[in-house]
This record gives C-alpha cells, structure tokens and sequence, in this order.
C-alpha cells in the first residue's frame, strides 16, 4: 500500500501539471489513471494504422509549467474561392475587404486590449467575494482594467456579458470573418453566438493564448515531454488502474481504493477529473445536502461531437493546404443554427466544424498514402434519446456539408468515427462529453466554477481538492488549472 | 426660477405624452416650472391608452396590465385622486396539449395546492424558489428608483452611488452573493430546472422572463428578465399583478389631470420635426406644422435612437456617441391582436366557474416550445407556434365594452421587426393573425364565432402608430449590455444627453420599460437637481 503526501486522480493535463508543480516543492506524489497519461490528448487508434487524439491542436501550455513542447503553428482558413486567412484566432486577416479590414483591426485591437487586462485572473487562485484575498494581486488587476482609460473601461462593462453576434454584426460586414469569429467563440461550449454572454467566453479563450498549434512529433510527443518532466521530479504514476472511492476518515480524505483493490494512503487527494465523478466517488455518508445540490446543479453539456476519418488519400479544401485548421461556418446565422436543434436533443442540417488534418503534421498517425481528418462538429446534442440513429445522422450530415467543401472526401473515406459527446463522456470521462468538464458559461467561471464553496481549489470535504477542467480557469490543453490548484494547496495552512 | 427671454414663459418642454413623458412633467410641474407637452398623435399616452378601436368597446391596445407602475408615483402625484383605480386579478392558467390545464392564483398556498397536482416534488421546490426569487427581487427593487452611477467617473455621486452598491451587496452573505451573481447571469430554463421537473410548470413561470424580450428562455441573462417582472406590485401585494379600471388609458388620463392641475399643458396632434439646437444646448423644438416652441429644457419621451437620429442633426452630435446610439438594439419581439367578443368564450379545460379565466391564459406548455418560437423570430418569422398571453379584463372591469360583451387582449412572442430582412405586409400581418387565433380556437373551441373586430398589430404598427422603434416595447432590449449604467449610452445614463438642457425620459433610460414611471421619475429628479430645485419625491419604498 503505497502512501504518499498528494494522490492525484487523472493523468489528464491538468493532473499532471498539479504533480510536476507538487513534486517540485517536495511533496510525494502519486497519480492515478484508469488509462495511460495524457486525458483528452492522448491518442488512439481508431481504424487499423490511423491514430488521433480528441484533444487536435493546442493553445500552449502554461509556462510557469516550465515544460516546453515544440510546435508547428497552424494557421487557421476559412476555405473557398477567396480564402480568408488569420495567423492566430484574432490575427491579422488576409484576404479581407479593406472596409472591412479596418474594421477587424480596430475590433481586435479592442479584444486583445480586453482580453489582456483579464489574463491575469487566470494565473490565479479565484477571488473570495468575503474573506481573505491576494489584494495586492487583485488592485494591479483592477489598476490595469481602469489604465485602459474611460473609454475602453465603458466599453468593456458594455460588452461584458453581451452576446458575440450583436458586436460582430455592429461592426463587420464579411460573412466569412463573422462566420469565423461566432464558431471560434462558441467552440466547445453550450450556447449560441446570439447568446448573451457568449462574448465573455470567446474572451476567455483568446486570453487562454491565440497562437493554435500542433505539437512536432504528434500530441503523444507533447505529453511525453509533461510526463517526463513528472517522472523526473520523482511523481509516481499508477496507470490502468481506476479509483473506486475516495477514503474518508473522520471526515476527512485519507487516500483512495482503487478497482483493483489496491490503497493509497495520502495526506490530501486532489481530483482533476469532473466534479460531480468526484463527489460521486465519495460514499454517500459524506454527502452534505448543501453541497450535493450545489454539485448537481453544475450544468455540463457537451455540444461538440468528434469526427476522426481515415482516408485513403489526400483531400483538397479549395484555398487552403492540408497543414492548415480549416473552419467551415460560413455565417453568424450559420452556426446559430447548428445551434437551435441542439437544446432540442436533435441533429443540425448543416453543423458548422474545424478541420485539422494531424497527419499532415505527423506522418506516423497513418499508413503510408493515408491521412487523418480529425474535426469537431457542432453542435451535437448531449444526451440524444436514440444515440445510435443520432450519430448516423449527425455523420452523415457532417459528410454532406465535408463533401461539398472539399468534393472527392466521400470517396476516400476507409472508416468514419464520430464520437457524440455521450461516447466522449463514457470513453474520456468528461461529464456530459464537455470538455471542460463543467460548462465553461459567466454563471461557472471564477469564484463560481465550479460552485460556490469550492471554487478556490479546497473542497468542504477537509483533504480534498479540485483541480481539473471544471475548476477555475476550465479547460484547454493547458495545464493552468492542476498548477493554481497545486499552488492554492501548498500555500493552504494544513 | 429665472425666466430666459425668448421663452414664452416656458421652462420645459417634454416630446411624448407616453406615461414616463406624462410622469416626468407632471412632477416638474408640481415643482413649480411651467411645462408643455407636445404629442404627435391625436390622443396622449403612448402605449398606455385605452382607444375606441370598435364601436363601444374600449381597447387597451398596446400595454394590457398594471403592477410595475410605481407605488410612490401613485401617491406623489395622487392619482387615485385624479381616477386611477388598479383592480387586481386572479392568477390565470395554461392550458395543455393534452386537455388540461395548470391553474395560477394570487395566493401562494393555492398555486403550491395546484403545482402539487401535476408534481409534489415541484409544490415542495415551490416555497425554496419563491423564497430565493423573492430575496433576488428585494435586492434589485430600490434600484429602479435611483439614478445608476458612471463608473468611469470619479465625482463624488458616482463614488457614493457604488459605494452604496457595494454596502447593499456585502450586508448579503458569501452565498447569497454568489446565488445572485449566478441568477443574474443565467438562463431561466437552467434556473428553473434546479427547482422544478414538470414541464409545465416550468412553462408557465418561464413566462415572465421572455415577455418584450429579444431572448428565449435558454438565453443566458433571461432570468434577469424575471425579476423585471416581478419587482412590481399592486397595494403593496409585491408581484401581483391588476387591470386599471377603463384600461391602460386610465393611467395616462389620471396623469394628464394631475399635470394640468398643478398648471401644465398638453398639445396633442403636435408632432416634432426636430430639436433645435444651438451651440451645444438646445433652446427648443420645431413642430411639423412649422411652429417653433421655445424653452430652456427640453426632455424627450421619445426612445433615444428616434430622439438623437431622426430629431437632431446628426453635426450636433459626436461620432462616438452616434455610434453608440446606432448599436442601441431596439429590436421588436412581440405582437398584439385586440378582439372585440361577442360573448365570453369557454375553455372546456377549466372547471366550471374557474376564477382562473380572468387571468393570464396561455397555450404554451412547455419552455422547449417557447425556445423554438424564439428559434422563429431569431430567423426573421413570426412564430409559427407563438407564446400568446390572453387576457380579458372585462371579466372584472365591464366599462370598457358593452354590457355582456368582452375585450381580449392578446400579447404575442415572437414577431420579428422585420419578415426575412423585408418590411411586413398586410399579408404577413393577417397570417400572423390568423395563427394567433387558431391557436385560441384550438383551446376554445367557437371562439372565432364570437369574434366581433380584430386588431392585429405587429412590431411595424407599433414603430408607426406608437413611435417605438422597430417595435421594441422596452424602447430597448433589457440586456445587461443595455441595463443600468449602460443604459441607453455608456456615459450618457444620468438622463442626460450631450447636448446640453437635453434630457431624457422615456423607457430607453434606466431601469427601462413597462409600464413603471420610474424612468420619467428619475428623470425629473435629475432635473430638478439641475435646475437647484427642491425635488419632493417620496422614497417609501427604498425599504422593503
């Protein structure tokens, strides 16, 4: 029975990113998977010789990880006759009207600006609305969202919690940018660009990093650099085995008992998988009615499904090369209403997607001659009635609209694999199939994420900690929200 | 107060005779000032009347209810005085796809007595949900009454105004800051899936959060929108809900008399071609018919981007506030129909004798098939399956028809400003109609033979009788991109405008639509501060 200072639960990133940032302050550390390392961005083999991973580009780890990881950046392409092409998710645009140009200049100047002064928040443990708080952390946030001036300051109360279409639309004319910009806003998250609120989460996102990439070597090598990284700084990984329970004792946690059987003795646990997969694994003697309403009433529906196709050959989106991210949503409408059917548990007509074709990166994900589509498709529903019906007809009209972008794909196809979120949540763990493990909405971020009373890491369960996707910041290849979580419990007073 | 020459004797002159135009003149008035009311319609109100549409019958043909209008307005301009009589009414029902229906009553008990019969689990969450919206509602309602305060300025008002703001916040607990911060920013449907699972129920308190909205209940930010419609009362019974005796026109009757008591004077017929400016403050307006009306203060009633696009010239204004102006979403979701009756129509699902008829009645069962009406208007269609509120207040009030005859209002979710990026027709129109009142029939069934007249009026006969721009009933959508301070212009929420002795009344200001005053109130006390004259305003409410 192996007995440690930390158990960690999930190889996932964020998992990972808690143990490197524990093991470096000398705390004994053992992590548990029920798969090998590497959550969301590890990679499987979907069809004989074709690999990928659902996690398919990333936006860079944290840096105070220390762990670097070289990639290739990815251009993103709105294909067509006149592509349009950004270098990073509010880059410069080629291939734009100059009226419109300038608009796009002004506006992501603006976003950039705002997406700055809030960057900060993220590299931080939430904010106590009462209580004791890094004030000092806290005014030069405040200080630098005031130094921005009246103007941009009006601006930004403005557009807090307003909904991304209505600013695209005040100022932009091009289809194609809109189009863009209300996919990339709402990707991965459960609502509409004509949501209030939804400006809030394309924010977050571009604070996350604009610059998207693929790792060299392919994501395998990106999180053999993470793993690495653990191993050498003494983290121990107990891998294909999964947690049946969190041990309480006298009301606290005390370690976990594994499937197997298996005990690990910890001083604290910290779990980086999903809230509510924690709490379920803490036995129900424990459950205050409280705090299990407060967890049930995290909302977690995942709205993008996955589609790794194995192709016999290579295909052609018109204007853009087969290294770039192609997105196709060709309008704010467009992914409005890909949006609408999916709060009904029904299947968009025509879903809008992002395209990466890994193998282009990395030859080894397919045989020799082959290539590896990998895309999300929204917006899927979360929990359809009849899954099976529903991912035919989610894949076959993801073909169709593919089909048409790039004519010819249909005919490569030698296996098709689309995942709807409810596969992603049994195969990857991820409530709901969100990658975020908790929707990533205003009424879930900050000192609300997951809910009030364990948004700063610490749960109400003494030894017990979050620190995964569904705390503060979320999600995203990124490993920000383990290493807070690490951070928060090294300087908590036992 | 100092006479400028030139003025005829006037001190202030209000564009709009709709009820905040009404309120805020008539408190200036009472202040001592000499005030005149220009109205470009025939009769004064705005959208709160009550017009002879069809022989005998009296219709409040655009507002239909009363339970915002503020208490303290009431009794400052003694109204109940002037004829004003607010007759409450039972809750209502929605009736089902299957035949049933869900009663809503007045009483709290009685409506956890009814819930309990389509789920006691949801008569149980009943008393926790009332409880917490209640608390939510208490925290907001002093806000109506009070000028919000600009951030991004460091006087000393703006300084205590969020001082007090914070104070306000931090006498609630950790958590329930935290509740509030979460209602604030939700959708009702997730809200109101952690207290209720039966789908009705669901539907009908849904209800409050969509209505003259732009947003469906899954929209993030309609909750809010709920405790808009909740913050109300009638006699001091918070959330209630009643019909003004004679119609919505009464309200509007009973501030003229108040205003031209206390020396005030109306000129109805009147329209504005523009406000006139010079050097950077205005000194009057010019009417269509030519004639110029001087006065030191002008204050419009008008939504400000009517005011500041169409009635000042566009080099009097700064581009960034232009601009600002132009973003202001006023986009128009609702529609009418007004029918005059015959008889009292039946519905077969009530018990007989039901007090539920003379209530709210709706059709909608659930918040999946609001969500999908919503779906209609987001692609430029009225809704094919709409959200109506029905209501008939000569059920209680019979001196707005014949006797034994009825008027039913109808409010209807969602009618887009525009059909598919196209003006309305006539055709549009009387389709929309027409699915408006199969879906009555469908629930009533020979209610089409009792019909005598029908009004239909869609966003576009709202923009052009009533002058509320593209139909929007708040005079602007109730986001919080446009709510306090950022309402209707970030900078410009005080009431006032950047022209100077420019002022602004009417819903597009803070705390925004219904029928409430409060608007034209906070207008007039910023005004009267201006002017450095003493406000006598009560404030009996601030405490709750």
């Amino acid at each position: 029975m192996p007995s440690c200072d930390v158990v960690i639960i999930g190889a996932g990133v964020n998992g990972l990113a808690a143990a490197l940032r524990l093991a470096r302050a000398g705390r004994s550390v053992v992590v548990v998977d029920r798969d090998i390392p590497g959550g969301t961005a590890r990679v499987h083999e979907f069809h004989p010789g074709y690999r990928a991973a659902l996690a398919h580009l990333w936006q860079g780890l944290d840096p105070r990880l220390g762990v670097t990881v070289p990639a290739t950046r990815v251009t993103t392409v709105v294909t067509g006759l006149q592509p349009l092409r950004l270098a990073t998710l509010t880059g410069k645009a080629e291939g734009l009207a100059p009226e419109d140009l300038a608009a796009w200049e002004e506006m992501r100047a603006r976003l950039t600006r705002f997406a700055r002064v809030l960057a900060p928040f993220r590299a931080m443990t939430p904010p106590r609305i009462k209580g004791a708080n890094d004030l000092f952390a806290l005014s030069r946030i405040g200080l630098s969202i005031r130094g921005m001036g009246a103007a941009d300051f009006r601006e930004l109360l403005r557009v807090a919690l307003i909904n991304v279409a209505d600013l695209l639309e005040d100022d932009l004319t091009d289809d194609r940018l809109m189009g863009l910009c209300a996919f990339d806003a709402t990707l991965g998250a459960w609502m509409g660009p004509r949501s209030p609120n939804s400006l809030f989460v394309w924010l977050n996102r571009i604070a996350a990093g604009e610059q998207l990439s693929f790792p060299q070597g392919g994501p395998a090598a990106g999180i053999h650099a993470l793993t690495t990284a653990c191993a050498a700084a003494g983290v121990q990984v107990i891998a294909g085995d999964a947690v049946a329970r969190i041990d309480i004792a006298a009301d606290r946690a005390v370690g976990l008992t594994l499937a197997s059987g298996d005990h690990v003795a910890a001083g604290t646990v910290l779990s980086a998988i999903a809230p509510q997969a924690t709490f379920a694994l803490v036995p129900p003697d424990h459950h205050d009615t409280g705090m299990m309403r407060a967890v049930r009433a995290i909302r977690s529906r995942g709205g993008a499904a996955k589609l790794h196709l194995a192709l016999t050959g290579a295909p052609a989106f018109p204007g853009a090369q087969l290294t770039d991210r192609i997105v196709l949503a060709p309008s704010v409408d467009a992914v409005e209403q890909a949006w609408n059917p999916g709060k009904y548990g029904e299947v968009p007509a025509r879903p809008v997607m992002e395209i990466v074709i890994p193998s282009a990166h990395d030859a080894t994900l397919a045989p020799s001659g082959g290539q590896v589509l990998s895309a999300i498709v929204q917006f899927a529903p979360h929990a359809p009635r009849d899954p099976d019906a529903t991912r035919a007809a989610m894949l076959d009209n993801t073909l169709t609209v593919l089909e048409e972008a790039a004519p010819g794909l249909r005919a490569l196809i030698a296996h098709a694999e689309l995942l709807l979120p409810s596969d992603i949540e049994h195969r990857y763990g991820l409530q709901g199939g969100n990658w975020h493990q908790a929707e990533l909405s205003v009424e879930q971020m900050l000192f609300l994420r997951p809910f009030h009373g364990a948004a700063q890491y610490r749960t109400p369960i003494p030894g017990l900690w979050l620190g995964g996707a569904g705390s503060h910041p979320g999600g995203g290849i990124n490993g920000t929200a383990g290493w807070n979580a690490a951070c928060a419990l090294i300087e908590a007073r036992p | 107060m100092g006479q400028v020459k030139g003025n005829e004797g006037r001190d202030a002159i209000v564009i709009g005779a709709g009820h905040n135009g009404l309120v805020t003149a008539a408190y200036l008035a009472r202040a001592g000032m000499r005030v005149t009311v220009v109205e470009k319609n025939d009769w004064i109100g705005g959208a709160a009347v009550s017009r002879e549409l069809y022989q005998g019958f009296l219709y409040s043909n655009c507002s239909y209810v009363c339970s915002l209008f503020r208490p303290e307005i009431m009794r400052d301009l003694e109204l109940p005085k002037y004829g004003l009589q607010v007759l409450p009414y039972e809750g209502g029902a929605v009736f089902t796809e299957d035949g049933g229906y869900l009663g809503m009553f007045r009483d709290h008990d009685a409506n956890r007595r009814e819930f309990a019969r389509h789920s006691p689990r949801d008569a149980e969450a009943y008393d926790r949900y009332s409880r917490d919206v209640m608390r939510h509602c208490r925290f907001i309602r002093p806000l109506l009454m009070r000028t919000p305060p600009d951030p991004a300025r460091f006087r000393l008002r703006d300084l205590s105004e969020l001082a007090y703001l914070g104070r306000k916040v931090m006498d609630l607990s950790e958590a329930q800051i935290a509740q509030m911060i979460r209602f604030w920013t939700m959708s009702i449907a997730d809200y109101l899936d952690e207290y209720f699972e039966s789908p009705v129920i669901k539907g009908y308190l849904a209800v409050s959060a969509i209505i003259g909205t732009a947003l469906g209940p899954m929209s993030p930010g309609s909750a809010y929108v709920l405790l808009h419609h909740y913050m109300g009362d009638v006699d001091g019974s918070v959330g209630a809900w009643g019909y003004a005796r004679g119609g919505m026109g009464a309200i509007s009757q009973a501030l003229q008399r108040s205003f031209e008591d206390a020396g005030g004077e109306v000129r109805a017929g009147k329209g504005v071609a523009r406000i006139l400016v010079s050097g950077g403050r205005t000194t009057g307006v010019e009417l269509e018919d030519g004639e110029v009306l001087r006065a030191p203060r002008v204050i419009s009633n008008m939504d400000v981007k009517r005011t500041f696009l169409r009635h000042v010239d566009e080099g009097d204004l700064a581009p960034d506030f232009l601009r600002a102006v132009r973003r202001f979403k006023t986009r128009g979701s609702s529609g009418k129909l007004n029918i005059a009756l015959d008889a009292a129509p039946e519905f077969p699902a009530l018990p007989a004798g039901a007090p539920n008829i003379r209530g709210d009645l709706h059709f909608t069962d659930s918040m999946e098939r609001m969500e999908r009406a919503y779906d209609d208007w987001k692609s430029g269609q009225f809704s094919r399956d709409p959200f109506q509120d029905v209501m008939i207040p000569t059920m209680i009030d019979p001196t707005m028809t014949p006797p034994g005859k009825h008027f039913m209002s109808c409010f209807v979710q969602y009618a887009p400003p525009r059909i598919a990026g196209r003006d309305w027709t006539d055709a549009d129109r009387d389709a929309f109609g027409e699915t408006c009142l199969n879906q009555i029939e469908r629930h009533s069934p020979g209610f089409r033979d009792r019909v005598l007249h029908v009004e239909v009026r869609t966003p576009r006969e709202l923009e052009a009788e009533v002058g509320l721009t593209e139909g929007n009933i708040f005079q602007g959508e109730l986001t919080f991109d446009q709510l306090l301070f950022n309402r209707p212009v970030p900078g410009y929420a005080q009431y006032r405008s950047p022209i100077r002795d420019l002022w602004m009344c009417g819903s597009s200001t803070h705390p925004g639509g219904g029928v409430m005053g409060a608007p034209g109130r906070n207008a007039a006390a910023e005004i009267l501060k201006d002017a450095r004259m003493g406000t006598d305003m009560s404030d009996a409410y601030a405490i709750l």
